[in-house]
């Protein structure tokens, strides 16, 4: 396994490389979800907001 | 008379595909399976490539670094000229879904320049004897990918209005889709310290099958890992771009209900 | 014309022009564009004089001379054309070795001798396991005895 782990010397070099690319997947894939809950939640929130600004008007009417 | 109803299906899917709510939809259904496939490849390539195969017989274990710096630099080209293609397809046919797809790219494919440049850097220290050297001309070109991509995202950011950004935003990414072809052909029109395509060449991949098939793995798993999240990030965007409209509205109410 | 095919002719010429201008640049830029120079390139007189350059070739086999007692080495650097001398002081990379793509920077002194402070590894777009190299060198020495 520790020879597995050294890759001949170059166990640095390929782990890191390795170990990079991984973390930037990883960021994307959460950055993508993220970026259409954060649509989805803006959208929810706008929704609410006129929501509340629609009832004094409807009670001025009534 | 066989022509005309064949030519009007293709328009009618030509038309979906610009239609928000049918894309919006279409994305959401994918990508889940994308995602499952993509990991399912990616984990099998990744421990074919690190464990399976052999070493090579000059650069010894380094050379397992091909298995993510190849399919990235593969993703960093694909999807420029799939930026520059939707963008193309978005400024002459004022197809606002198509804007959207290269808005999506963009990010992606800038993250995916970004690993190549850093991984090929990890791979060139023990190999080369050099992490960067100014002057090679397939690193200035990959580079200046990186450069067009950031650059599409701050230009369009100078715009408010989000149609005009659209249209001079397309004009970039359709100048700078040039760029893919020289970084291709760069290790060929110049001396470079960068070797030659080892994959897409006269007379086949110079790689032996054992070594060649993780790396095929990892290209479809890198391909299906940026469709999944293209699928994503395109939901979101459509979202933002039609959040005035009704369906988008009753989207919004069912999901929090 | 409509618009739209005005959009679609704007988006041709567009791209047409800097497809175009790209080519020429390039070509103008040819000669910076080049990482190193070949021994032949050289000869020629193809490389800069007034400022260090990369050579880059093949080390010429049964060229490396050690010196022993410090880290100078001198080698020969080849394009199966012509061939010029490299003298280098410090570490090399791994991949160093005989019948390998090599690339020094430097610049050839008054001799003719290409004195190098850096020494970089070129390797070629070929990949296989050992045995099959080992294979591969055994089947063209039996070719040529």
């Amino acid at each position: 396994m520790s020879e597995f782990l050294a890759m001949g010397g170059h166990g640095p070099y390929v782990w890191s490389a390795y170990g990079v690319t991984l973390a930037v997947m990883v960021y994307n894939a959460w950055a993508a979800y993220r970026h259409q809950a954060n649509a989805l939640a803006r959208l929810q929130q706008a929704g609410e907001e006129q929501e509340t600004r629609a009832k004094p008007t409807v009670r001025q009417i009534g | 008379m066989n022509a005309v109803p064949m030519r009007s299906r293709l328009w009618r899917a030509f038309h979906q595909l610009g239609s928000p709510p049918y894309v919006y939809r279409l994305a959401g259904r994918l990508a889940p399976w994308l995602g499952v496939a993509s990991c399912v490849l990616l984990a099998v390539g990744a421990f074919w490539g690190l464990v399976l195969a052999p070493p090579d017989y000059l650069q010894g274990n380094s050379f397992r670094i091909i298995y993510i710096h190849v399919p990235s630099a593969y993703l960093s080209m694909g999807g420029y000229v799939l930026m520059a293609v939707a963008a193309g397809i978005g400024y002459i046919w004022r197809m606002k879904l198509a804007h959207g797809v290269a808005v999506c790219v963009a990010p992606l494919g800038a993250w995916f320049t970004a690993l190549a440049l850093v991984t090929g850097g990890i791979w060139g220290k023990p190999t080369w004897g050099t992490y960067w050297e100014w002057g090679d001309a397939r690193l200035m070109f990959e580079l200046l990918l990186l450069f067009l991509y950031i650059g599409y995202m701050v230009l369009r950011m100078s715009f408010d209005e989000r149609e005009k950004a659209d249209r001079v935003s397309a004009l970039l990414a359709v100048v700078g889709v040039v760029n893919v072809p020289i970084i291709h052909y760069s290790v060929e029109w110049w001396t470079t310290l960068h070797q030659g395509p080892t994959l897409i060449r006269e007379g086949g991949p110079s790689i032996t099958m054992d070594m060649l098939i993780p790396l095929l793995i990892m290209l479809a798993g890198f391909s299906l890992f940026f469709g999944w999240l293209l699928c994503k990030r395109l939901q979101g965007e459509i979202l933002r771009r039609e959040r005035r409209t009704r369906w988008v509205q009753n989207l919004a109410v069912e999901a929090a209900a | 014309m409509t618009p739209r095919r005005q959009r679609m002719v704007l988006v041709a010429l567009v791209a047409a022009g800097v497809i175009l201008s790209a080519g020429l640049a390039l070509r103008a830029f040819q000669e910076n564009l080049l990482y190193f120079f070949t021994p032949s390139q050289v000869m020629a007189g193809e490389a800069p004089d007034n400022r260090a350059y990369h050579l880059g070739g093949m080390v010429l086999p049964d060229s490396i001379q050690r010196d022993p007692g410090s880290l100078t080495v001198n080698f020969i650097v080849t394009d199966y054309a012509h061939s010029m001398p490299v003298s280098y002081s410090g570490v090399l990379p791994d991949l160093f070795g005989e019948d390998q793509g090599v690339v020094a920077r430097g610049r050839p002194d008054a001799n003719g001798l290409f004195v190098a402070d850096e020494i970089l590894a070129k390797h070629d777009e070929n990949y296989m396991p050992p045995e099959i190299a080992e294979a591969l060198a055994q089947a063209e020495q039996g070719e040529t005895p």
